[in-house]
Order: structure tokens, then C-alpha cells, then sequence
């Protein structure tokens, strides 16, 4: 009940746009959101970090139908397990397409013997085949170092989508770096 | 990115929440939807030629009633499923929707007993059964594109529920646009037809929901 209360104290703040209440929000909600995860999915360690950042996302992009009247821990369990179960169907379908590749990974392997400079030209390759909306916040934000309010101003994008734009971007560019090692 | 790393960049610069964006959503959405519907009906089937006539008959206001508690109940309990955290939902509101559907049946099935049994099947079957469910069901499509940008600016977390009881609401929002033109008089045959017609639309919802709604 104290966790409840102080996470909502928190939440409502937050709401209101104390960003360092938010903070401290997200900071403990990712910890619970973790124990949350691990405890179902301790087979995927490797992925845990990844549900939880997609959890913490979708938390704060939910977070204006949150109501005050309603318990903070039953609103933030749905959408916990709305994102785990999400997950775990994209993996059974994905699993069922690329069950195949496992076996030609070897292939893949024995590339690193490209000069080191390679590198960067590779990146801005990947980064190529982004959208726009991931693309320029990571260039924007990641390689230039502007900030997010910045980088809205000057791409026309809400700072919000910046923010969705860059976790969006950096998750594709591993996964396709992924691929490839 | 790291865990922490992510939450300062979702927390840095947080704005103030708008808390009615949810009533905003809806009200735009079933605006434009059924100010859509109405014109629709307009320019394509016409306002029935005995419509002053019509504003003063009961039947005629019974009959515009059953899609009108139809929307209302729908957009109740459509408003709780486009919000995390469904299990709340008491099991009244879930059967909401089935409320003016059994009114109507037992409507029907009062007016079939009344009848002489030679007229039954003309009240059952009017005469256009057979283009009435995807005459509402073409009036319904403003609506079923309004009522899909509306909960996806929200948090649906059951999304075929969610999509079959926008589908309903989009539905009988057209109904209400089509009693205005739709000449049938028999209460079996909104029972039937015009039910059917909601259906389309929420069976689509229910369908598609999954994939349209998905965040």
C-alpha cells in the first residue's frame, strides 16, 4: 500500500510535469517492472532489459489515460503484461519465420576482417535504412549531442516522438548490427 | 541504450499531461463520424419524403431509440476498454450493449404476435432486407475511420474487444443517420436488418482490431 501511494504521489506529479518526480517514477518502476519480467521470463535474460524499456515506453506514452481515481499498480500491470504478451507473440511469430537462419549464421561470422574504418561508413550505412523520425534524433542527439527540445525544434517532430524516435531507432540499428556479427 | 540512459530521456523536459484527451478523442471522433454518416445518407439515400410526419409518431422515435441506446452503451463501455486495466469493468457494463438489442426482440416479437399471421413475414422481411445491412454498414465507414484514430491515441490493452465495440459504436451511430431515411416500419425487421448492419462493422472491428489497434 505504501508503494502504491508513493509511486502514485510520484505519477501525479509527474503529470503535472515535476521532472524530477517523473523521474524518480520511472527509476522505480523500471526496478519493479524488472523483477516483474525476470520472474516470467528467466529463460530470456538477454531480453529482459529490452521489455522493460519497451514497458517504461509505452507507460509514458499511455500515461494521459491514467486516472487518478484508479490504482496506479493494477493500470501499470496491464500495461506490463499487455507489452510482455505483445513480446512473446512477436518472438513465436518471428522464431517461426527465421528458425531457418540459425544455421547459415556462420556465414555471417567471419566477417570482421574489413578495416577498422570501416565502422563509421557502416553505421551511416545502417542508419541509411532508417525513417527519418529514427534517423535524424539519433544523428541529432546521439552523434551531434543537441539536446531532445533542440532536436524537436529542428526536425518539426514533437519532443515526444524524439524520444519514442531514438529508443525506436537504436533497438532496429542493434538488431540489424545483430544480424550481421 | 542503457535502462537508465532511457528513462532521463524520457523524463528531460516532461510536459504538464492534458487529463481530457480521452473526452477530446471521442468527441471529435463521433463528431466528424456522424456528421459523415448524415451526409452520406443525404447525398446518397435522401431524408424519407414523410420525415415531418415521422417527428411526431412514436414508433418512429421507439425505432430511432434502439440505435441511439446502442451507441450510448457501446461508448460506455468502449471508453473502459480503451484504458489499460480491464478488469475493473463490471459485468453490467460488458452486457450494456446487449440491453436495446433485447428490448427490441421482445418488441418483435410482441408486434409478430399481434400481427395476422399473413402479414409476419412482410414485418420480418420489409422490403429492402436485402441492401439494408450494408447500407448502414457503407454510412458507418466515417465513423469506423474517426472511431479508429480516436482509440489509438489512447491504451487499449484488449484489442479485439476494444475493436469490436468501436465497430458496434461506429455502427449504430450510422443507424441512427439511416433511420432518418430507411422507410421500414416493422420493429422485426430493426431487430434483424438493421442489427445485422451494426454487426458488420463490429465483426470487422473484431477482425482487424488487433492489427489497427496495436501500440
Amino acid at each position: 500500500m505504501a508503494v502504491e501511494e508513493r509511486l502514485k504521489a510520484l505519477m501525479l506529479a509527474g503529470l503535472d510535469g515535476d521532472e524530477h518526480a517523473y523521474r524518480t517514477f520511472l527509476n522505480e518502476l523500471s526496478s519493479r517492472l524488472r523483477a516483474y519480467v525476470r520472474k516470467r521470463l528467466f529463460h530470456l535474460h538477454d531480453e529482459i532489459e529490452d521489455i522493460v524499456q519497451e514497458t517504461l515506453l509505452a507507460v509514458h506514452n499511455a500515461r494521459h489515460t491514467y486516472r487518478a481515481t484508479e490504482p496506479l499498480t493494477a493500470w501499470v500491470y496491464a500495461i506490463a503484461r499487455y507489452k510482455l504478451m505483445d513480446f512473446l507473440r512477436m518472438r513465436s511469430r518471428h522464431d517461426a519465420f527465421n528458425e531457418p537462419l540459425d544455421d547459415y549464421v556462420d556465414i555471417f561470422s567471419s566477417a570482421d576482417e574489413e578495416p577498422a574504418n570501416d565502422a563509421k561508413r557502416d553505421i551511416g550505412v545502417l542508419l541509411e535504412q532508417l525513417p527519418d523520425k529514427q534517423r535524424l534524433p539519433i544523428i541529432h542527439v546521439k552523434l551531434e549531442g543537441l539536446s531532445v527540445a533542440e532536436t524537436a525544434h529542428l526536425t518539426g517532430l514533437s519532443e515526444s516522438a524524439v524520444k519514442v524516435g531514438i529508443h525506436r531507432g537504436l533497438k532496429s540499428l542493434a538488431a540489424k548490427i545483430r544480424l550481421f556479427s | 541504450m542503457k535502462t537508465d540512459e532511457f528513462i532521463s530521456l524520457l523524463a528531460t523536459g516532461v510536459a504538464p499531461v492534458d487529463r481530457h484527451v480521452q473526452r477530446k478523442c471521442f468527441s471529435r471522433a463521433i463528431t466528424v463520424g456522424a456528421i459523415g454518416a448524415l451526409l452520406l445518407m443525404i447525398i446518397v439515400f435522401g431524408i424519407r419524403p414523410d420525415i415531418r410526419e415521422m417527428l411526431v409518431t412514436p414508433l418512429f422515435w421507439f425505432k430511432i431509440s434502439f440505435p441511439f441506446t446502442l451507441a450510448i452503451a457501446s461508448l460506455l463501455l468502449l471508453i473502459r476498454l480503451s484504458r489499460p486495466d480491464t478488469r475493473n469493468i463490471s459485468t453490467r457494463l460488458w452486457l450494456a450493449p446487449a440491453g436495446p438489442i433485447l428490448v427490441i426482440w421482445i418488441a418483435a416479437l410482441a408486434a409478430l404476435a399481434l400481427a395476422p399471421p399473413a402479414e409476419r413475414l412482410n414485418l420480418i422481411m420489409g422490403f429492402s432486407w436485402r441492401t439494408c445491412p450494408f447500407n448502414i454498414a457503407f454510412l458507418s465507414i466515417p465513423m469506423c475511420v474517426t472511431i479508429t484514430w480516436a482509440v489509438r491515441q489512447l491504451a487499449p490493452t484488449r484489442l479485439r474487444a476494444a475493436g469490436a465495440v468501436a465497430g458496434l459504436l461506429a455502427g449504430s451511430v450510422a443507424t441512427v443517420a439511416y433511420c432518418l431515411h430507411c422507410p421500414e416500419m416493422g420493429i422485426p425487421f430493426w431487430g434483424i436488418w438493421y442489427l445485422m448492419g451494426m454487426l458488420i462493422p463490429a465483426v470487422l472491428g473484431l477482425i482487424f482490431g488487433p492489427s489497427l489497434l496495436r501500440w
